[in-house]
């Protein structure tokens, strides 16, 4: 059903109709399994790189001055890159990891080269916002710079982690939709395919709802989450 | 001039239990260097409380974080108990440091834990078994009585509670030395007092050495026995509190009696302006 020659009502309706969510429901589960992988090597290495810029940082725990500006620049260098441009770039990669250059499995790697330098700007900026004094005072009972990362700097700032991470993992599900473009499936592919392509506005509208219930229930848990953490420490 | 100042001096240490000498530290910016201490020389005795007073800037933040290292200094020694802790290695250094606690003006308490893993921490990074650091958190939260607050978490103490947990922190390694760096700066004149007398009676108790430095006057008065007044990154006089305090020729008399009058003097307000 198209806009065309329906009404946007009668699409809304028609959107409902039991065999789009049919063919709907394995998008569904691949967009979930990009998001979810993605997100989990995103998590990784993000907190990782974040972690390494912040304590090679000149005022550091550990000023590494080297180490920190080739990773500065390398974030930079990446996140210079537009998402299209990084799925295009990765192809070849894929291919060579994977054996092809299409799929939810390729599509993975441009989403992670995208979100980890992302990510791992989000990571630097809430492990910077720690009060100097802190830190001290975890110096000053004896504590190496190892127990000061996971001991304090973390757990320290992880409201703030999660809410970057939050923001971070809905960056990767509009990531998925765009690299449906590139046949990495998932709900973009359908939205693409049938929205666009063949006009069928209804499976188009359907993706949607499905695309805006995952936004809205990531970003309600994030905040939930993170409101909890502040409330049982008394800081709200 | 210089006669007043050597008289001044009190060189008559018998128990050298911290000795400061010839502590020197610049800060270097990209266009100036600031040199915040110039040539330090202090002896603390053994199990005294003593003071270290000054302006801001005059670098008494500098010289205390020196003593336990958060600040290098370019040269000199500082020997505790005849150990000199600017040749320590790294992992000596961190070792020695659970024998130097320090409370700070800001509490620096870790927001994420409650006050029983704020106490805990100190022995949790050392490997310390559960049941031993139970029974000391136990210990140590009645002696600076916060028994009933141990659940909590500092979000939701006030200052005088955070300074109760601060200490108990910086006591649970049972440490030689305390470092107080402007500990009742940020507490009202009542908490100040109660957080005073917990020192003293810590101090009394354990017979550990305070040195405490701090831009109020009244709380060296009340809690120590010697002092020292630093001004512009030098000390200019060391002796008994109360010889200090009493000695017209004293510059630190004269250094606060002058900002003393000033606050004295009322300004006149001319038909109510600046209401």
């Amino acid at each position: 059903m198209s806009l065309l020659d329906s009404s946007f009502w009668e699409i809304i309706k028609a959107s409902f109709a039991p065999d789009i969510w049919f063919r709907l429901a394995p998008a569904i589960l691949e967009t979930l399994y990009m998001t979810a992988l993605s997100s989990f090597i995103m998590l990784v290495f993000g907190l990782f790189l974040g972690i390494l810029l912040t304590i090679t940082n000149p005022v550091g725990l550990l000023p590494m001055k080297i180490i920190y500006a080739v990773s500065d620049w390398l974030i930079n260098c990446l996140r210079s890159l537009p998402q299209v441009i990084m799925i295009i770039l990765m192809i070849p990669v894929a291919r060579l990891i994977f054996g092809k250059s299409y799929g939810t499995n390729a599509c993975i790697i441009a989403i992670s080269a995208t979100c980890i330098p992302m990510y791992a700007r989000m990571v630097e900026g809430s492990l910077l916002e720690i009060s100097k004094g802190k830190i001290e005072a975890a110096k000053s009972v004896g504590s190496t710079n190892f127990q000061i990362i996971f001991r304090i700097l973390l757990p320290e700032t992880l409201p703030s982690l999660i809410r970057g991470f939050t923001v971070a993992v809905i960056t990767i599900i509009s990531m998925t939709a765009l690299a449906g473009l590139f046949g990495a499936g998932g709900i973009g592919d359908i939205a693409v395919r049938f929205g666009y392509q063949r006009f069928q506005h209804d499976v188009m509208f359907a993706s949607v709802y499905v695309l805006t219930a995952f936004v809205q229930l990531i970003q309600w848990l994030g905040n939930f989450i993170s409101k909890q953490i502040l409330k049982k420490r008394n800081l709200i | 001039m210089t006669n007043i100042k050597d008289k001044l001096l009190d060189r008559s240490n018998v128990d050298e239990y911290i000795k400061i000498s010839g502590l020197y530290k610049t800060f270097q910016t990209k266009d100036c260097s600031l040199q915040v201490l110039k040539g330090i020389d202090l002896t603390v005795r053994k199990g005294e409380i003593f003071g270290i007073i000054g302006f801001s800037g005059a670098g008494k933040s500098t010289l205390i974080r020196c003593i336990n290292r958060l600040e290098e200094p370019d040269s000199g020694s500082i020997k505790i108990g005849g150990v000199d802790i600017l040749k320590l290695s790294k992992k000596e250094l961190l070792e020695k440091r659970k024998k130097i606690g320090m409370i700070f003006q800001t509490f620096n308490l870790f927001e994420a834990k409650n006050v029983y893993r704020n106490i805990a921490y100190p022995l949790e990074i050392s490997g310390v078994s559960k049941s031993e650091i139970k029974n000391r958190v136990l210990k140590t939260a009645e002696l600076v009585g916060l028994s009933d607050k141990l659940k909590a978490y500092p979000g939701g103490l006030s200052g005088g509670q955070k300074q109760r947990v601060g200490i108990a922190r910086a006591l649970i390694t049972k440490p030689d030395v305390l470092l107080c760096d402007e500990a009742t700066s940020a507490l009202d004149p009542k908490t100040t007092l109660q957080i005073l007398d917990l020192l003293k009676d810590i101090n009394k108790s354990t017979g550990i050495t305070i040195l405490m430095i701090t831009h109020e006057l009244d709380a060296i008065r009340y809690s120590c026995e010697r002092m020292a007044v630093l001004e512009d990154a030098q000390i200019i006089e060391v002796g008994r509190v109360r010889d200090i305090f009493n000695n017209p020729l004293s510059r630190t008399g004269s250094l606060f009696a002058r900002v003393y009058t000033e606050f004295q003097q009322i300004p006149e307000l001319e038909n109510g302006a600046g209401i």
